[in-house]
């Protein structure tokens, strides 16, 4: 056969597009977009249904099982967990990890213990240096010196995330080793405030926030004092449940949503692609890590509230941090980067606390707890590697 | 004539993008020479050269990914910078690049309007996202693809589609496309010629690079020619003849592209397939390949000639059939099984970015990989062992190296091939299976791998050589194997191996054809 014919001859001719093309071709992989979108979230699909089935197990063996008491303590043990799970997820999905999020949650706490008092005269926010106290300011009194504590206890949280984000972004340094020293400087900040725990959180504001709707609407003197006829089947429903729910939604729902929200997971899915499609990448790495400072913050915020106290504890810290990234496994996000969301987060928290739950109901001894944990945590991420075993392409493993 | 076509070219008036003195290094290495260079609205416009020549790197200032040391870029008169690549796309410059740009995790239609989401009340609109991706698919023709498909779930030829979706969808004035179609079927070429003739009627300017000298002759309309980072000539089309093009671009003449086909009798078998079937993507495919010789997988992209050759590397799980090298039936369980000595095959993968090369890791290291067993002493990689073994890969593959102790990553594609292919030889294979192992290389670096597979199969090598150039499977295989819908519908050899009857089994037209005894088939 000669060469020349074929290398000469152009490819363009159009005899290629007088052909039809074969109707089987190509084919259509899944059936619909529902399946596709299934498919895509079985991670987070997955920590609904888990959390689900353990949390009915768990009122089935509770003797006051599905009363609004268990209801009430139990989102208030989550939510902190749970804030600061969405707080990692961002510089998860980012394909980082924020070491400091436990740090800022507890010098945020360490804050809020001075600033939620509620005292007529205001309160002095004291931090001690060489041996002496030192008075830094003093705040208005009453509801509206609340307020104002609330919003410096959020800027203060996210001051601390943003802090985070310009040393991995303009100091170009791997964001696990940027937030474990910004993180020892944010527990050190709450040494300052806190040498040892204490503080004082207005009583009312404790009430309101770790009780149900109904005990929030006669703090707060609405409905009727939580006594109107329409509101009473909303009554039982725990107020942080509340909180988490309101949070989720307007916070992480429009970040999602919005092109900084998408230029994140960009950056953990591929980030050099990211950067050749016109992504602004510093800016969005820098939001990622202010956001985690954020959620973060509104943790320490209502941990101080719920304990009305503030308590610069390390091994707490520490411990937050952790679980939170166990909780942003767990809820389906990927620690490569690019897949999962807080949503999922929420849940692998959930998860997580119902699993410590457990030892209450079942009275397990204390000093077996942690083994247990242990164990139960690996069993609960290997769910997720189960898949794993359904794989026939060996390579897709390794992608 | 150099001059001649320099001077003309900058003095019209119609020119859309001029570049002038044009310089870029990359250390010590020059990359672009005092580069004069123009292109013009609604003309398309082909970037040749070798690898290396420089066309990479002009398309990246252009795109704005890299800044020149030196030289003025002009705009339609306006003198522009482009510091980053939002501001390319801001001033219109759309690009595809040879390495992908789509984001695996995010969904098509996520990535196709990336750079500029449609928004409601400053929110991504997802419902018009939607509708915007599936009208570029759409335009180029590419309906079968759901717009909420993930890109990882994607065969490279649709994610190159979408590639092409997305920067359409830039609305560009200058569309640039490096390598845009090397992992395109035919068809979905002819798609894409159909979508540059409409840009070119709308008047937008177009660069087109690729090293399929086919495509070049059906689309340009001017051309310049690059070597060693200089700009050698532009003319328009059909002043030069392909064969001066060729020279212009590599300095010499090249006398045959394949290397001829020796005629002998064929080998004792040394791979044997029987019924072999895997997840309705492999159908009881029976397949031979002697010892000796290179049989070719040919068809459309994505009918089960790349999972084939998985499944021979044992990669996928749950193959069944039987696969009998040598004579005797393996089982191949994992890649590291399959290139053990008793087994023998290598695989060179689809993709060397992240299949067949470690990018941060040296030459050395790379060539090393796959054949450290061999380079044992006791418990330890013998270093003396590897670095002679190491420098005879080198040379058997005429791999272009400063240091061996480099990053991979610096070598030019070419090169970087080359040393995916060393680093299988070091392990002495019987068997060589081959993915598309062209696709997107200069034309020097391909004549040398053709060259070389003829080499190894005169050496008893049995290969099987999967590539989506039909060219090249006329040029370089001995028999070569159409598969359709994961099965082998044809199997082409001596004069019924032809283009036209390697395209009418591809689209599985006619039924009847693959069933027909050879040389009535010619006639069709």
């Amino acid at each position: 056969m000669s060469n020349s014919t074929i290398s000469n001859a152009p490819f363009s001719e159009p005899r290629m597009s007088g052909m039809p093309m074969p109707a089987t071709w190509p084919r259509r992989r899944l059936g619909g977009d529902l399946l596709i979108r299934l498919r895509q979230n079985i991670g987070v699909v997955t920590a609904i249904g888990l959390f689900c089935v353990i949390y009915l197990f768990y009122h089935f063996a509770h003797p006051k099982g599905f009363s609004s008491a268990v209801f009430v303590q139990n989102a208030d043990e989550v939510f902190t967990l749970a804030m600061v799970a969405m707080a990692q997820t961002l510089p998860v999905l980012a394909a980082g990890l924020d070491l400091s999020v436990g740090a800022v949650m507890t010098m945020v706490g360490c804050l809020a213990s001075y600033l939620m008092s509620g005292a007529a005269q205001g309160t002095p926010i004291e931090f001690s240096f060489g041996g002496t106290s030192h008075v830094l300011a003093v705040l208005p009194g009453g509801v509206i010196g609340i307020i104002i504590g609330v919003i410096i206890c959020f800027v203060a949280g996210t001051l601390a995330g943003f802090v985070n984000g310009c040393v991995v972004v303009y100091g170009r340094i791997q964001p696990i080793i940027a937030t474990l020293a910004t993180g020892a400087i944010y527990i050190g900040i709450a040494l300052f405030l806190r040498p040892t725990p204490g503080g004082k959180i207005d009583e009312d504001l404790n009430w309101a926030l770790t009780n149900s709707l109904q005990d929030f609407a006669s703090t707060v003197h609405i409905f009727d004092d939580g006594n109107a006829p329409w509101f009473a089947p909303l009554g039982a429903i725990p107020v942080p449940f509340i909180l988490i729910v309101v949070i989720a939604l307007v916070v992480w729902v429009p970040f999602r949503r919005s092109v900084t929200g998408r230029s994140v997971y960009a950056i953990g899915s591929a980030e050099g692609a990211a950067y050749m499609s016109g992504l602004r990448i510093d800016r969005a790495k820098l939001a990622a890590f202010t956001l985690a400072g954020f959620f973060a913050g509104c943790g320490g915020l209502f941990l101080a509230i719920q304990t009305s106290s503030g308590n610069a504890d390390i091994p707490q810290a520490g411990a937050y941090t952790l679980n939170s990234i166990a909780a942003v496994v767990i809820g389906g996000t990927s620690l490569l980067g690019g897949t999962g969301g807080a949503i999922g987060s929420i849940f692998g928290a959930l998860i997580l606390r119902v699993i410590s739950f457990f030892f209450r109901i079942f009275d397990i001894a204390p000093l077996l707890q942690p083994l247990f944990e242990g164990i139960i945590l690996l069993a609960a991420v290997s769910i997720g590697a189960l898949r794993v075993l359904r794989v026939k392409n060996t390579l897709e493993l390794f992608r | 004539m150099v001059e001649e076509s320099r001077v003309e070219n900058t003095a019209k008036e119609r020119d859309f993008l001029v570049l002038s003195g044009i310089s870029k290094r990359y250390g010590g290495v020059v990359a672009l020479e005092n580069v004069d260079f123009a292109c013009e609205r609604g003309k398309i416009h082909a970037v040749l050269g070798e690898n290396g020549a420089g066309k990479s790197t002009l398309i990246k200032i252009v795109a704005g990914v890299v800044q020149p040391d030196a030289g003025t870029m002009r705009l339609e008169g306006e003198e522009v910078r482009f510091p980053s690549p939002s501001s390319a796309n801001a001033a219109g410059v759309a690009s595809i690049f040879q390495e992908l740009s789509l984001l695996p995790d995010l969904s098509v239609a996520d990535n196709i309007s990336i750079t500029s989401p449609p928004r409601r009340l400053g929110f991504i609109d997802t419902k018009a996202q939607r509708r915007r991706a599936e009208a570029l698919l759409a335009e180029i023709g590419c309906e079968d693809v759901n717009p909420l498909m993930r890109v990882r779930d994607l065969p490279l030829s649709r994610r190159q589609m979408v590639e092409i979706a997305k920067a359409l969808g830039q609305k560009p004035q200058l569309f640039v496309l490096d390598e845009a179609t090397s992992a395109l079927t035919s068809a979905d070429v002819e798609k894409v010629y159909a979508m540059l003739a409409r840009l070119k009627a709308q008047n937008i300017a177009i660069l087109y690079i690729s090293h399929r000298m086919h495509e070049v002759e059906a689309l340009a309309d001017r051309a310049s020619v690059f070597r060693n980072g200089r700009h050698i000539e532009t003319f328009d089309w059909g002043r030069r003849s392909t064969g001066e093009i060729v020279q212009l671009m590599i300095g010499r003449d090249i006398a045959t592209q394949y290397p001829p086909k020796p005629l002998r009798p064929k080998g004792k078998p040394a791979l044997k397939l029987g019924n072999l079937c895997w997840e309705r993507r492999l159908e009881a495919i029976s397949l031979e390949v002697a010892a000796g010789e290179i049989v070719g997988l040919g068809g459309l992209d994505g009918q089960g000639q790349k999972t084939l050759l998985l499944a021979l590397f044992g990669v996928l799980r749950g193959v069944t059939g039987e696969i009998v090298i040598n004579g005797k039936p393996v089982r191949p369980s994992s890649p590291a099984f399959a290139k053990s000595p008793s087994v023998g095959i290598a695989l060179v993968p689809e993709d060397r970015k992240t299949e067949g090369l470690m990018l941060p890791m040296s030459i050395a290291d790379n060539l090393a990989i796959a054949s450290l067993h061999t380079l044992e002493t006791g418990p330890f990689v013998d270093r003396a062992k590897e670095r002679s073994a190491v420098e005879k890969g080198i040379a058997r593959l005429r791999i272009k190296v400063g240091d061996s102790k480099d990053a991979v990553s610096t070598l030019s594609g070419g090169n970087q091939q080359k040393v995916v292919i060393a680093k299988w030889l070091m392990t002495e294979p019987g068997i060589i299976l081959l993915n598309d192992p062209t696709r997107g290389i200069d034309v020097g670096t391909k004549q040398e791998i053709y060259r070389l597979m003829r080499e190894l199969a005169d050496q008893g090598v049995a290969i099987l050589f999967y590539s989506t150039d039909y060219d090249e499977l006329i040029g370089c295989c001995d028999r070569v194997a159409i598969m359709y819908d994961g099965r082998i519908v044809r199997e082409l050899e001596g004069t019924d191996l032809t283009e036209h009857n390697i395209i009418t089994s591809a689209l599985n037209i006619d039924g009847a054809a693959a069933t027909s005894p050879p040389g009535e088939a010619t006639h069709v």
